[in-house]
């Protein structure tokens, strides 16, 4: 962080533990920029929802503090929640009610005046206008979660929360749902974003923040991450057992399984080379034959455990 | 004050009574007629008057509380319970809006409501039987008074039920069964003496005897009593829901 952005949002050491006994956030700390798009990476269960809900007001924390622009989101809250627009992760509408009704009251709830120019602009955005009469039961589950957009920006928030936004969307749409993002990101707002896609996280965000089980593993730039998170892994198996690893192949700090059989490679996909075509030339060089070969993408899990051993490994 | 938020809420809430306007004065309109004809004529021809006021008269008074105190309870509670069972609360908790004017906000929803069929009772039953106000400033001042009470009361209710049984409980076991004793369609010094003694714990009592009082000037209880009963009720409720939203009892989590 340079020293010119101040943190739109600071989290300090914030923790929650819930009446069912389960600790869902074990203090986590955050700074979250102003104007950045920064997105939560995890896995279920993770916490991402409990740290959303309780900076919007939603849920209370068990310690810790928030404070969105200066004012703490307990004391000062009005402000605080003022500034804050709300995508949850489930589909929750009236569905008798018409959209339009459901935007205007999202709207004055937030203590705007009415302003149905500015609805008629949100709701041209999201590709909803056509549908402001109908009622919220008459409408797909894709246009419902913009409904649930479209009442988060009624108040034109500075800050957006988009929990999961593209769960349950197909890939049109969710393309047009990070177009509308970025669209956000233009006009200045600042938005953050939780997903179990790294995919996603990779195509939306400035930057990412790792959580599991709790806690908050890393948080970094997309493309120092990515490098971090890029890793795959390809299984050699050969044709004949081998005993030990020819001194040939050291710089490749291949892995030997047990049995001889199998030589396992970890490699980079975002790094300019990935080393496979002269390993494979290297490999015919000892005089070694291949059977089989196997590439994987490292899973989130993997990623996970990595980063929590690197992040121990730390002074 | 945030008066945009308490009006948005309001005006969502009066829309959902708008969208059913017709069931909204009609069931009244029929249950109305119903009691006339079942208690006005069947028991009415028995009881031809209770002091000195013809039966049919008298339990006006009763039966437009005993309607407006059940609607009170019901919109109240399925307004604020509604958003809690199908996830829309999350709404109202993060906006920056305090306790006081969500409350203003459904709570006043629901007491117009019940004030509205409350009117609608009255009208209906100027049909029937000949029903004179006494004291009609006191009268607006009870009936008002009882749909905020009530709906008070039913926003606790709302909050503190889990599932839809709950939310019908307690009007079913506490509330209709002390609105029906408390003196709806009889006066209580038409009971045995050691009744009279006991329905003095109940509270509705009080409420329907200074309402019928305002109406005919004949009161059981002191009218002082009634209102005092009223005004600590409200009171009660107040604090109640202050306590809700300060510790996020089931509303936050
Ligand atoms: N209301 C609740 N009461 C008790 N425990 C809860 C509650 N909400 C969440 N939890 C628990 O807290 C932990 C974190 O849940 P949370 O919903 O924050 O995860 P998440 O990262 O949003 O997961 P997902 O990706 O599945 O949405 C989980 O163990 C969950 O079971
Ligand atoms: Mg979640």
């Amino acid at each position: 962080m340079t020293s010119a952005t101040q943190p739109v949002i600071r989290i300090e050491n914030l923790t929650k533990t819930y009446a069912s006994g389960v600790t869902a956030l074990h203090g986590v700390s955050l700074d979250i920029l102003k104007g950045e798009i920064i997105a939560l990476l995890g896995p279920n269960g993770a916490g991402k929802t409990t740290l959303i809900s309780i900076i919007c007001g939603v849920a209370t924390a068990s310690s810790g503090r928030v404070t969105v622009k200066g004012h703490d989101t307990v004391t000062d809250y009005r402000a605080a929640r003022a500034l804050i627009g709300l995508v949850p992760q489930e589909i929750s509408l009236e569905p008798f009610e018409p959209v339009i009704n459901t935007v205007r009251f999202s709207r004055g709830l937030f203590g705007r005046p009415r302003d149905d120019a500015r609805l008629e602009e949100v709701l041209r955005a999201l590709s909803l206008w056509d549908k402001r009469h109908a009622r919220v039961m008459e409408l797909s589950g894709g246009m419902k979660r913009r409904v649930l957009i479209a009442k988060a920006l009624a108040h034109d928030p500075e800050i957006l929360f988009l929990d999961e936004p593209t769960a349950g969307v197909d890939v049109e749409l969710r393309k047009e749902m990070w177009e509308l993002v970025r669209e956000l990101k233009a006009q200045g707002t600042t938005i953050i974003l939780t997903t179990h896609y790294i995919e996603e996280a990779e195509a939306m965000a400035d930057r990412i923040g790792v959580i599991n089980r709790g806690r908050l593993l890393v948080v970094e730039e997309k493309t120092t991450l990515m490098r971090r998170l890029g890793k795959k892994r390809m299984v050699i198996e050969l044709q004949e057992p081998l005993a030990e690893l020819p001194g040939a192949l050291a710089p490749y700090r291949l892995e030997l399984s047990e049995d001889g059989r199998r030589l396992t490679y970890h490699y980079d996909t975002t790094a300019t080379r990935t080393g496979i075509t002269r390993l494979l030339a290297d490999l015919a060089g000892a005089g070694l034959r291949v059977r089989d070969i196997e590439t994987a993408q490292s899973s989130l899990e993997e990623i996970f455990v990595d980063l929590l051993r690197e992040e121990e490994a730390r002074p | 004050m945030n008066w945009i938020a308490i009006l948005a809420i309001y005006r969502f809430e009066m829309a959902r009574t708008f969208r059913t306007i017709f069931q909204s004065i009609l069931s009244p309109v029929i249950s109305t007629s119903l009691y006339f004809v079942v208690f006005g004529a069947a028991i009415g021809s028995r009881i031809a008057e209770v002091e000195g006021i013809s039966y049919g008269s008298f339990i006006v008074p009763g039966l437009i509380m005993l309607t407006v105190m059940t609607q009170a309870i019901s919109v109240a509670s399925f307004g604020i319970y509604f958003p809690k069972f199908i996830g829309t609360i999350y709404e109202i908790l993060s906006a920056p809006v305090n306790f006081i004017e969500i409350v203003i906000g459904y709570v006043g929803a629901a007491a117009t409501k019940a004030l509205m069929i409350g009117v609608i009772i009255l009208a209906t039953a100027t049909f029937f039987v000949e029903v004179r106000i006494e004291h009609p400033v006191w009268m607006v001042a009870f009936l008002v008074l009882t749909c905020i009470s009530f709906a008070l009361m039913g926003f606790i209710i709302g909050i503190w039920a889990r599932n839809f049984e709950q939310l019908q409980l307690v009007p079913l076991l506490v509330v209709t069964p002390l609105v029906f004793l408390g003196g709806s369609f009889y006066s209580i010094t038409m009971l045995p003496e050691f009744w009279q003694k006991v329905t003095l714990f109940n509270p509705v009592v009080y409420l329907i005897s200074g309402f019928r009082w305002s109406f005919f000037g004949m009161a059981d209880v002191a009218v002082g009593a009634s209102f005092a009963a009223i005004a600590l009720f409200t009171g009660l409720c107040l604090a109640v829901i202050w306590w809700i939203f300060r510790t996020g009892w089931r509303i936050r989590n």
